[in-house]
């Protein structure tokens, strides 16, 4: 085990690593991200570690279980290096095909390839339109690393901007190349980094700590679980070097017990750098001493707001406090405390690498470097993108994204989880930056991106995100907790078909209202996903009002399941599915629905057959007298 | 300590470096409506009532909670703006809906006109201002009330084990109650074999 006490050991060190490692050895990559184990990729590695012994291979093939590579879509991911030869969808019995085959053979698979719109096979990951069309710089030596593994990530350049930063700059010069790189803040709201550094630098104090905020809690959004998981490493080093800039000597990570591998990876991931003299006392021979402890979460929303996050940490009930004295100054009991967001300390070593002018080349005016955004909903390929500010929306959802799958029609996109809003096709070609989102009604967030195609009512979605943040509102300020509760109450009713004119009025009234006087960020940004919806898709709202209609039937109270009696063959099927026998019917004879007992689950719509189609949803008109006839049979 | 000087409903008013402005203003005679600050206690500025308008020079005014901001040299302070009378009146309306049956917000309401029928009501009492629990910890520091749920399912509780020790000597978080209702909340949960001290607002819960 070295012990790296100056800069110059971990360069030794480096060039040890890499002299040992051959560009020509053949090396198998499995990611190993929670998507992909998800999909029993740890299985695939055993059966290829197991098949390799059996050929007698073990010497000449070097297997690595990678981080999230991001193409969760596509799960289990294999990457056969250094030809870049990349699998998809990999099983364990197609191992013994791919030793014989691509290993000895060297031959390709290409059932296992991935084919584009025109169903031509692509060989190279590199090469794929997921990731063709990003620009990987923070989430890119992800699919290189072994997590587990410091010597992966120090092979791959790691720890040399700590290194640069102990022993070739002064704090001040680090901060200044961080201010003028002008990184906001990955969490959500975009405060510039730099200033936030500086004012907890200057607070007066010797005790100071630094922070990880991984309390990612959106709905839909896993892109700090994937960096922590699969790089954690590279977000430490980051933090090591904002504590340096801060002169803090403690770091917590804070990071949702929901997260069981990221725990775990991290918890490796200091015990490494310790052995290394990376953490701990007089890191790399400097003189600095700095240590991280890893703090669990219980999974409250509210605990990713910063303040709410450091009373966490003090041990009492995550709740935020008004934040006239910023944390910066007063935080963690009551020290200067410097809290960022995973993304963020995770950019920290690159533009100390490349320098501030590499990283203000990347982006907009006002939003600088790349983002990683979280994909997932009704779009193609679900995964984890890294793009840079201000690509549009529609290159993410159509280019990278693939599109919509099923032939459907785009409808609008959620961003920034419950926070954000949802921006609709008209706005499709806007840039994505901070203030662009903002602008749009939605904001930035935490990378979240839920694509949504023409059978999402938007009411329906405002109500999701609203019970979702009753629940998660810690309670403690008036407007938060019961206006949001008073907004969820008009939604199911507009949902439950006993929407009233005004309704959307009073939504207004007390938007506006919860957004002035809440407390926090939590409920200042809590009306968002109903103003949003409103705002772009106000029809929706008032023919659920008005005509007690849902015209993406999806609202239950206001949609009807039928059967069209000029379609139905009396083939039994949806009668025999329906979990409350509310079908009735038998041989050549039409099949009703019994509406009194119908649960408008929609088993019946989905196991009609094709070739009849003959349940319809209806809604917003009356349900036909039901028929006893005889069917008309199809020729 | 030294005095700063600011405006409050353009007022010059005098006080003191380190105090709040709702002390401020109270001092020079300008009532802010509170629903969770007491002298005693921490201020935590959740009812949101006391929420007033600050601007200084050029930059736009902003909303701030007087129960925290502390006072600053020069800062124009208005206690009763439009936009701060329509946040009070909807806080207002969504605490009746939450408790019609409490005494101080029944006042408020008529004070400030606001519209009773505007959300349906629930039958809940407690308006969630957290008097009693802070009360409880950090003047008798013995924590035998306090917060459970979240969100709306927010709720006060005793907690049996503490409060059959503690409660019987004290029950003086029923006298800052701005409800009234805390003894029932604590009835509910009392245990019948010790002996309870006198309820001041509902004398037949003695325990005898």
């Amino acid at each position: 085990m070295p012990i790296l006490d100056s800069p110059a050991k971990l360069e030794k060190f480096r060039e040890e690593i890499l002299s040992h490692r051959k560009q020509e050895k053949p090396c198998v990559t499995i990611c190993s991200g929670t998507g992909c184990r998800a999909l029993a990729s740890e299985e695939v590695a055993r059966t290829l570690v197991a098949e390799i012994e059996k050929n007698g291979l073990k010497d000449k093939v070097d297997i690595r279980r990678t981080g999230c590579h991001g193409f969760c879509e596509k799960g289990p991911i294999m990457v056969i290096l250094p030809e870049d030869i990349c699998y998809l969808q990999v099983k364990p019995e197609d191992i013994p095909e791919i030793v014989g085959t691509t290993l000895k053979e060297k031959k390709i698979i290409d059932r296992l390839l991935f084919k584009d719109a025109a169903g031509k096979s692509i060989v190279h990951e590199s090469d794929i339109p997921f990731y063709k069309n990003q620009s990987r710089t923070v989430f890119g030596n992800n699919r290189f690393i072994d997590s587990k593994n410091i010597d992966d990530y120090i092979a791959l350049g790691g720890y040399s901007a700590l290194s640069k930063a102990l022993s070739q700059m002064k704090p001040e010069e680090i901060l200044d190349e961080i201010k003028k790189s002008n990184i906001r803040g990955r969490g959500g709201a975009g405060f510039p980094a730099g200033l936030k550094w500086e004012t907890a630098r200057n607070a007066p104090g010797t005790t100071k700590y630094v922070i990880v905020n991984a309390d990612e809690g959106d709905p839909g959004a896993y892109k700090d679980r994937s960096l922590l998981e699969g790089n954690p490493h590279g977000v430490l080093e980051g933090l090591i070097i904002g504590a340096y800039v801060i002169g803090a000597h403690e770091g917590y990570v804070y990071v949702r017990q929901e997260y069981p591998l990221a725990i775990e990876n991290l918890g490796i991931a200091l015990e490494q750098a310790r052995e290394y003299s990376l953490l701990g006392k007089n890191i790399l021979g400097s003189g600095f001493d700095f240590d991280v402890s890893i703090q669990q979460g219980a999974g409250a929303f509210v605990s990713g707001e910063s303040s709410a996050l450091m009373t966490a940490i003090e041990g009492r009930v995550g709740e935020p406090r008004p934040k006239y004295i910023r944390t910066a100054v007063s935080g963690i009991r009551e020290k200067p405390s410097n809290l960022n967001n995973v993304e963020t300390w995770a950019n920290i070593p690159f533009i100390l690498n490349k320098g501030a002018d590499w990283f203000t080349g990347i982006g907009t005016k006002g939003s600088k470097g790349t983002k990683i955004f979280s994909l997932v909903g009704k779009v193609n390929n679900t995964g984890l993108v890294e793009v840079p500010m201000g690509t549009t929306l529609r290159h993410i959802i159509f280019d990278v994204g693939g599109g919509i799958p099923g032939g459907k029609k785009f409808k609008a996109v959620q961003t920034g989880g419950p926070s954000g809003g949802v921006i609709p096709e008209k706005l499709l070609d806007m840039p994505v930056d901070y203030d662009e989102m903002t602008r749009a009604g939605s904001m930035m967030g935490s990378g979240g991106m839920i694509v949504m195609d023409e059978t999402t009512c938007m009411v329906d979605i405002a109500r999701y995100y609203l019970k979702f943040l009753s629940e998660e509102s810690c309670g403690k300020c008036v407007p938060c907790r019961e206006g949001i509760y008073q907004m969820l109450k008009i939604l199911n009713r507009i949902c439950g078909g006993k929407g009233k004119e005004g309704d959307i009025e009073l939504l207004e009234e007390i938007s506006g209202v919860v957004q002035e006087f809440s407390l926090c960020a939590l409920g200042q940004t809590a009306p968002n996903p109903v103003l949003s919806s409103i705002r772009y898709f106000r029809d929706e709202y008032e023919v659920h009002i008005k005509e007690k209609r849902c015209p993406a039937g999806v609202c239950k109270s206001l949609i009807s399941y039928y059967i069209d009696p000029e379609k139905c063959q009396a083939c039994m099927i949806c009668a025999r599915s329906c979990p409350v026998q509310a079908i009735t019917g038998e041989k050549n004879m039409v099949h009703v629905i019994d509406q009194e007992k119908c649960t408008k689950c929609g088993t019946c719509i989905e196991v009609c057959p094709q070739r009849f189609s003959a349940v319809t949803k209806l809604s917003g008109e009356k349900v036909p007298a039901p028929v006893h006839q005889k069917i008309k049979v199809r020729k | 300590m030294s005095k700063v000087t600011l405006t409050i409903n353009d007022k010059k008013v005098q006080a003191e470096e380190g105090t709040t402005l709702l002390e401020a203003a109270r001092s020079a005679g300008i009532e802010i409506p509170t629903l969770c600050y007491h002298e005693k206690l921490t201020p935590q500025g959740s009812c949101r009532l006391c929420t007033v308008e600050i601007s200084r020079g050029q930059q736009p005014s902003r909303l701030v909670t007087s129960c925290i901001y502390l006072v600053e040299e020069g800062l124009v302070v208005q206690t009763e703006t439009e936009r701060v009378i329509k946040g009070r009146k909807m806080i207002l309306q969504l605490l009746w809906a939450r408790a019609p049956g409490s005494q101080v917000i029944r006042d408020y309401a008529v004070k400030y006109g606001v519209d009773r029928e505007k959300f349906e009501v629930s039958s809940n009492f407690c308006i969630l201002c957290g008097l009693c629990v802070r009360y409880c910890a950090e003047v008798k520091k013995k924590n035998a009330i306090g917060f459970v749920g979240r969100g709306s399912d927010r709720q006060v509780m005793f907690y049996p084990e503490i409060a059959a020790q503690e409660c019987p000597q004290c029950g003086e978080c029923w006298k800052i109650c701005p409800t009234g209702v805390l003894p029932s909340n604590y009835a509910i949960t009392r245990v019948p074999h010790f002996n309870w001290p006198v309820n001041p607002f509902f004398p037949q819960y003695d325990g005898k």
